[in-house]
């Protein structure tokens, strides 16, 4: 998977992320923050890689 | 009038029962994404129902349920194929190839891992443009242990069943009853030799194909491969294949992936289309509540799928307005329910109803994916 960039998107509740805005191979997808969901796996890996940041929701 | 025995011969161990096959959409039915299109898949994409595509090289293989359009086996309706889009040398570092992952539940009871592990059987159905020893794998979750298996294409352009039985693997980490990755069976398009080993028996390796001589689809000009039939299955021999359903196999489907799509859809002039029910949260936003057609492997990545403003229109029929919309996402969920987070520019307000349908969109959807 190629991921360019990624936000946290606020949930319903106050001061909680729901999911994650995220690009992956061109395609703007919406991961939620599940540990078995695979694209969330990733996203989590290319966090890990200097310069890779999920950045915080608006 | 005598009373003559009744047959049990159907219950005995050696009958064939059904439920042997693990694959699902082996007969290559079902095709959610791309409805028999042709894609040039990114690698990790997924093409026919949970068959991905993984590549090293970015547009070098074409996936197309019923490419080229040719007879399909007996018994059979649907193939998976393949052509080279464009050719590419292999080097040690590449790799091609076709990935299909059975979940740990279904895979768990085969004992991978243990000394009581099973014997399983693969059959497929298979043809090419060309012709020789192509190959494949079984690889755990971890990538450290793989059985390498090969076949031979004897004609080219010609239906022919290959049958291939492997000892269960009695070392290793296999992971049990979990919604992980139990198995991985690869196909081989064309692989380096980094991820190669020897065939026909266990290797404590990434081998996600066959060592020696073997044919590398990618390599050549146009070259097609095509497969349907796929049944892997816990037994010592080949069985015939376990057709079900088409609900059933698209209702298997559906715990990987789903769609709401506008296909089928007739325009808002017809007068006779869908809509789906939201409310207004809070002040321009909504929610959709959706409940999945079964309980996903995951809870599920959101994929807007050509979703603007001019594929999709919303209804407020508090004010008989129609709200402009700016974003779509997904909020809370689970692997049953997703709500799905709509924002507006304007033109909404807490507790009103509003309604999306589709417009003139039939190549749009709302997709839900939890692929392993």
């Amino acid at each position: 998977m190629n991921i360019s960039s990624a936000q946290y998107i606020a949930g319903s509740e106050a001061g909680q992320n729901a999911s994650i805005k995220c690009t992956i191979d061109g395609t703007e997808i919406f991961v939620p923050l599940d540990p078995d969901n695979t694209e969330y796996q990733a996203i989590l890996e290319w966090a890990k890689i200097d310069g890779n940041t999920i950045e915080e929701a608006d | 009038m005598a009373l003559s025995k009744i047959q049990v011969s159907s219950m005995a161990d050696n009958t064939i029962h059904g439920r042997r096959n693990l694959i699902i959409n082996g007969a290559m039915q079902i095709d959610q994404r791309n409805g028999g299109a042709e894609v040039v898949p990114s690698s990790d994409a997924y093409t026919l129902d949970r068959f991905r595509y993984n590549a090293s090289q970015a547009s070098k293989l074409k996936v197309q349920q019923n490419a080229q359009a040719i007879t399909p086996p007996s018994g059979f309706s649907n193939y998976l194929g393949v052509t080279v889009n464009a050719t590419h040398t292999v080097a040690s570092t590449d790799n091609f190839f076709l990935t299909y992952f059975v979940e740990g539940h279904d895979s768990a009871h085969l004992d991978f891992g243990k000394s009581t592990a099973k014997t399983v059987t693969l059959s497929f159905y298979v043809q090419s443009s060309l012709t020789g020893t192509f190959s494949g794998s079984i690889v755990n979750s971890a990538e450290n242990r793989a059985y390498p298996y090969t076949y031979t294409i004897n004609t080219a352009d010609t239906w022919e069943r290959k049958t291939i039985t492997i000892a269960g693997d009695t070392s290793g980490t296999w992971i049990g009853a979990t919604n992980g990755k139990g198995l991985m069976l690869t196909f081989s398009l064309g692989m380096g030799s980094n991820f190669t080993g020897t065939a026909g028996q266990w290797n404590g390796a990434q081998d996600f194909g066959a060592s020696g001589d073997i044919v590398k689809l990618v390599e050549n000009a146009s070259a097609q491969w095509k497969m349907t039939g796929l049944q892997l299955e816990a037994a010592d021999e080949a069985t015939s294949f376990e057709h079900r359903s088409f609900g059933e196999e698209l209702a298997l489907c559906h715990r990987y992936f789903h769609s709401i799509n506008a296909a089928g859809h007739p325009s808002p002039t017809d007068g006779a289309y869908a809509r789906y029910i939201m409310f207004g949260q809070d002040v321009n936003g909504t929610r959709w509540f959706h409940d999945f057609p079964v309980t996903m492997r995951a809870t599920p990545t959101l994929i807007n799928n050509n979703i603007s403003s001019s594929t999709v229109q919303y209804f407020n029929y508090n004010t008989q307005g129609a709200p402009a919309i700016n974003t779509i996402a997904i909020s809370e969920s689970s692997k049953q329910h997703a709500q799905v987070a709509f924002a507006f520019s304007s033109g909404v307000a807490v507790g009103q109803i509003i309604a999306w349908r589709w417009n003139n969109s039939p190549n749009s959807s709302f997709q839900f994916q939890a692929e392993l």
